[in-house]
């Protein structure tokens, strides 16, 4: 087992930004403590029948490849270019101009020189002119080619699992060059492999198995939800029913599973079920597609397209109309740009109209699939919610816009416009580090776990630096996003960074605001904390 | 050591040219059948490139979006940024290969006292327009050598861009921008060290050959004079296809000619090709609407799921007792 992590917030922020003497084709990646997580378990491969399954170590020096593992990579590269223009185009077009180097969150918080987008891409890129391109055929070394050795396998391997796929050196990159497609390859290959983190392949054997992440079994889902509710009549004075796996209900709910299971995501999902419940809403959760979220798209586009199947497929059991999806960062990502597109087409729902205000989603009239800050912000604009704001005001909010809601589809004023009218206090970070500039927790694609916490608080530095200034500045005391791995991961960020900021879902903000229907005087918000003596309205 | 290969190499193909006109006398082969063997490699290999890009689908819709997307229509979407139509498509990819919109958009990432702060980074993007319309500029007023009538505005043309009426013949403005341009991409990847270690060969070949073009034509317009109605007549006899070696062109203008010909050979075989990439790029060139209209993965392929049925064969009994409903009793 590893060491303690005890590194120091003084010492991690001191930070070189000098590359080593040595070129990087020679330099054999040094896998330091902390920085990585756990290799796959077997058992959770088998379970999705993934290749070479088996128990392993990144640390151990005999990682357990098969015998022809090269000749399975480079097959896998060949068969990758074929299926994808961005992949191809991606390994032929780079200039090296040098424009993403510092936009990556694990560069600036770490300034390892493999960590920038451009170098990153070029471990692969140095394979691909080996064994794809006349010059690197020719030249070897001088066209920046090199041999796939064990060493550089390990070296993709190491610096792979450390992007978080959020795509900030694609804005930035004059050809639009996106690490994520480059990142997404170079996993899929070490997937042939067998080789996986054990945060990604739990979770997806989880997954795949029992509808979630987390594992939830159908009961306990219900259960856990118990407790929610029970704090929700504490709250409010009002019990509240949701149903599950109810046929024929008008709308099915998926939200990420992390919002049922651990702070502050559960406060999020109290917030939609209280904010359901005052609407009236006739819809329902399910326990078969309890995961809206999908740790397939850190496997393989295969894999995330098998996880992702069960949205739809149980939306037409059901026989609903149409879908809400909840606060979730890379669900949204492949919700808008791959779920049609695998899974669809879904011509046995309907084009979304909102049942209370009537509002035609006509930006999801083929996915069939709304995002809840789109839901909610419709019906703020629309006066169907009593919203006392005045209820949050012992928040100072500011916002992050999660990576892949950003980037991949570019959510980013309906939710600020529902922020906007349930709290009195909101402040924007500085505008380099916010909406399509937003940056990553540090924690994405699959990155939190609590081995590679040396990483996970190198990556999210910029992020907590930049919260770390309207704390100071505006006295921020609370993180509002609407991702479940943002909730899970930026707590720990913020106690290690910026202390005293809390993190919310932007519903759990919702539910506080929200004044429903013969609800009680309220005394607690959904944390049970004491609500202090409500100030005079701005 | 990559800035040396790529450097003497250059060296080399210029004391190649300088040797082959000035001491063995081979004219014809710089002149005329290396010319066309580079304009061929560069024609067909510039298409082979493009149509090997072009051979692999583009299986999902994956814009970079850097702005509001299309939403309810009180919220005010970022037409170009984050495209739903294919006019802001268009608008976003001339903004693009135009005016370098995204490089436009770099930062510089600082640490001062454990805080980070972002600064305005424009230099990359100035010298990188400089270059890249400078050179194109420089590429149309050579027209003039391959036309019998120089067309009007090829002399518009020429008119700007020596409008400041310097020196004897006319000081062209790009001519200078040019040279100025690829000095600082060349110094930049010298004396900035995270540049330094990302730079390959490949990125300082293409600067020097470049650098040595342009030299080279500097110095044949304002320096060594050569003999311009022959470059003429050697230029029309090319395009003509009816090649003509005319006597006395000084032996720099061969060299020039020479750097060229290695510059369209070499562009298709490089990293030159992001001029045709940046086109295809899909994180630019795609609309985001695949919640509006369903795009198609070429192949796509069933896979295999956990289906409900197996689900609920697993959980039927933890399900029944916790009053969920399920298909089968």
């Amino acid at each position: 087992m590893a060491t303690k992590f005890t590194a120091k917030p003084d010492e991690l922020s001191k930070i070189d930004y000098k590359p080593p003497k040595k070129g990087w084709l020679d330099t054999p990646a040094e896998f330091k403590e902390h920085t990585f997580c756990w290799g796959a378990k077997g058992k959770n491969l088998n379970v999705v029948e993934f290749p070479n399954a088996r128990d392993w170590s990144p640390a151990e020096e005999d990682w357990k490849l098969p015998e022809n593992w090269q000749e399975i990579v480079l097959e896998g590269i060949k068969d990758r270019l074929s299926k994808y223009r961005s992949f191809k185009l991606f390994m032929d077009i780079c200039v090296r101009c040098g424009a993403c180097a510092d936009k990556c969150h694990f560069f600036i918080g770490g300034g390892d020189p493999k960590n920038m987008p451009v170098l990153r891409a070029e471990l692969l890129r140095s394979i691909y002119r080996k064994y794809f391109t006349a010059s690197g055929k020719m030249l070897g070394k001088i066209a920046g080619a090199r041999e796939l050795t064990l060493d550089v396998l390990k070296e993709i391997w190491y610096y792979y699992y450390q992007c978080t796929e959020c795509r900030r050196c694609s804005v930035f990159c004059p050809y639009g060059i996106d690490q994520a497609e480059i990142t997404m390859v170079g996993r899929e290959l070490m997937n042939l492999l067998g080789l996986n983190t054990d945060w990604i392949s739990g979770p997806v054997a989880n997954c795949y198995m029992k509808g979630n992440h987390l594992g939830l079994e159908p009961h306990t889902i219900k259960n856990s939800m118990e407790f929610f509710l029970d704090d929700i009549e504490t709250i409010t004075g009002i019990k509240i029913k949701p149903t599950f796996n109810r046929k024929g209900a008008e709308i099915l709910f998926v939200t990420p599973s992390g919002d049922l299971f651990a702070d502050p995501g559960t406060y999020t999902a109290m917030g939609y079920l209280m904010l359901f419940h005052e609407l009236g809403l006739d819809y329902t959760w399910s326990t078969y597609a309890s995961e809206g979220g999908n740790f397939g798209l850190f496997t393989s586009n295969e894999m995330a397209k098998r996880l992702n199947a069960k949205i739809y497929a149980e939306a037409k059991r059901l026989g609903v109309k149409w879908i809400i999806g909840g606060e979730c960062g890379h669900m949204w990502r492949i919700v808008n740009q791959y779920m049609d597109t695998w899974n669809g087409p879904a011509d046995f729902l309907e084009e979304p109209v909102s049942p209370i205000t009537g509002t035609k989603f006509e930006n999801a009239k083929s996915t069939k699939m709304v995002h809840i800050a789109e839901f909610t912000a419709d019906l703020i604009k629309n006066g169907k919610l009593k919203l006392d704001p005045g209820r949050n005001n012992h928040l100072k909010v500011t916002w992050h816009d999660s990576c892949n809601t950003a980037r991949g589809m570019g959510i980013l004023d309906e939710p600020r416009y529902v922020l906007r009218n349930v709290c009195n206090h909101f402040h924007e970070m500085p505008e380099d580090t916010i909406r399509e500039k937003t940056f990553c927790c540090g924690s994405g694609t699959g990155l939190n776990a609590s081995e590679n916490m040396d990483l996970r608080m190198r990556g999210g530095f910029p992020r907590a630096n930049a919260v770390k200034y309207v704390r100071d500045n505006y006295g921020v005391n609370m993180l509002a996003n609407i991702c479940a791995i943002d909730r899970a991961t930026l707590k720990a960020l913020m106690e290690y960074w910026a202390p005293d900021v809390q993190v919310a879902g932007l519903h759990e903000l919702v539910g506080n605001a929200l004044v429903m229907t013969g609800e009680k005087e309220r005394t607690q918000d959904l944390r049970l904390e004491p609500l202090p003596e409500k100030e005079a309205k701005e | 050591m990559r800035i040396l290969f790529s450097f003497f190499a250059v060296i080399a193909l210029v004391l190649s040219a300088y040797a082959g006109v000035k001491i063995a006398n081979l004219q014809f082969l710089f002149g005329v059948v290396i010319p066309y063997i580079a304009i061929a490699i560069f024609i067909l290999g510039f298409i082979y490139r493009v149509l090997k890009w072009g051979s692999s689908p583009v299986p999902f819709r994956i814009p970079t979006t850097c702005g509001q997307q299309e939403s309810l229509p009180w919220i005010k979407q970022s037409k170009i940024e984050n495209p739903s139509s294919a006019a802001g498509v268009v608008i976003r990819m001339a903004l693009e290969v135009l005016l370098f919109r995204s490089l436009f958009r770099n930062l510089k990432t600082q640490l001062k006292e454990g805080r980070l702060v972002y600064g305005e980074a424009k230099w990359l993007w100035l010298a990188g327009l400089a270059f890249h319309w400078s050179f194109l500029i420089i590429f149309v007023r050579h027209f003039r050598l391959f036309l019998q009538d120089t067309p009007s505005f090829i002399k518009t043309i020429e008119g700007l861009d020596s409008f400041l009426q310097v020196g004897v013949p006319l000081l062209y403005m790009t001519d200078v921008v040019l040279l100025g341009a690829v000095t600082y991409l060349f110094l930049r990847r010298v004396f900035i060290p995270q540049i330094k270690y990302i730079s390959l060969a490949a990125d300082y070949f293409p600067l020097f050959l470049i650098l040595g073009i342009a030299a080279s034509g500097v110095l044949m317009r304002y320096f060594y004079k050569v003999h311009i109605v022959g470059v003429k007549e050697l230029a029309m006899g090319l395009v003509s296809l009816n090649p003509v070696i005319p006597q006395s062109i000084g032996v720099i203008f061969y060299i020039h000619l020479f750097l060229i010909s290695i510059l369209l050979a070499y562009f298709p075989l490089s990293k030159l090709m992001h001029m045709a990439g940046v086109f295809l790029s899909p994180t630019r060139n795609m609309v985001n609407n695949s919640r509006i209209a369903r795009h198609i993965n070429p192949w796509n392929y069933p896979v295999h799921v956990h289906t409900y049925e197996e689900y609920e064969n697993d959980f039927r009994e933890k399900m029944k007792k916790a009053g969920i409903p399920v298909e089968k009793e």
